[in-house]
């Protein structure tokens, strides 16, 4: 099955909505329609902003491959990233994952992938801006490894 | 060679890239971390922790026995934390 793939690496919000209305636009084949957002929290209202730094022209080289991968895993029709940089406000989106797929094991299969492994493959990196005080780049998780691990 | 460096590396070396004329003797990733160390404190500061340190060759990930050969780009970053 060919997959539409859609890759977008921007300074300005996107429209989840419009964005899943595209992932199945034109097809009757479609029972499943994933998507997930990522949102910037306010860690206890201590946040006044994260800055997402970037390496443009490989973040959307290594988008493209990992939504490629998904592709040749899951009969899905569709999937979608668009990941957000610069400065983010808590409440504001950072990061949307869609799928579409006949059915939805292999949309909501594929969306958890994408997101798994974007987190720990995709060029983005996090510096936190409290409202007082130092802030400083975002360590990497452990758990974000064992999350993209689970996968191979 | 050109070198880019992103996050807490470009902040430690203190500039977001550069060209460098690497020694023949520096063949893989590996070897050029090493080199780069030795270039000054704020090297060695960036690139103190081996394991956390990422290379891409052309804008693909490489592990350190990855060759250097042919490559036009370096980048030099810390584990991501996107999404």
């Amino acid at each position: 099955m060919a997959a539409a793939l859609r890759i977008a690496v921007q300074a300005g919000p996107f429209d989840m909505a419009r964005e899943a209305a595209a992932a199945r636009a034109g097809r009757s084949d479609v029972g499943a329609v994933v998507t997930f957002t990522g949102v910037c929290r306010d860690e206890g209202r201590t946040l006044a902003a994260l800055e997402l730094e970037h390496y443009p022209g490989m973040a959307e080289a290594e988008l493209t491959r990992i939504a490629e991968e998904a592709a040749a895993r899951w009969s899905i029709t569709a999937a979608t990233i668009i990941h957000r940089f610069g400065r983010i406000a808590p409440g504001e989106d950072i990061v949307l994952v869609v799928t579409a797929s006949p059915h939805r094991a292999a949309a909501l299969e594929a969306a958890s992938f994408l997101m798994d492994y974007l987190k720990t493959r995709a060029p983005f990196w996090k510096k936190e801006h409290p409202h007082s005080g130092e802030g400083g780049w975002v360590a990497a998780k452990g758990s974000d490894d064992e999350a993209a691990e689970k996968w191979k | 060679m050109k070198l880019v460096y992103f996050a807490s590396v470009r902040e430690r070396i203190g500039r977001p890239e550069e060209e460098l004329d690497l020694p023949a003797d520096v063949a893989t990733v590996g070897d050029l971390i090493g080199w780069l160390k030795g270039r000054g404190l704020e090297y060695e500061a960036a690139l103190s922790e081996p394991r956390a340190i990422r290379v891409a060759l052309d804008h693909v990930h490489a592990r350190p026995e990855a060759k250097l050969a042919g490559v036009r780009e370096v980048a030099v970053f810390p584990p991501m934390t996107g999404g």
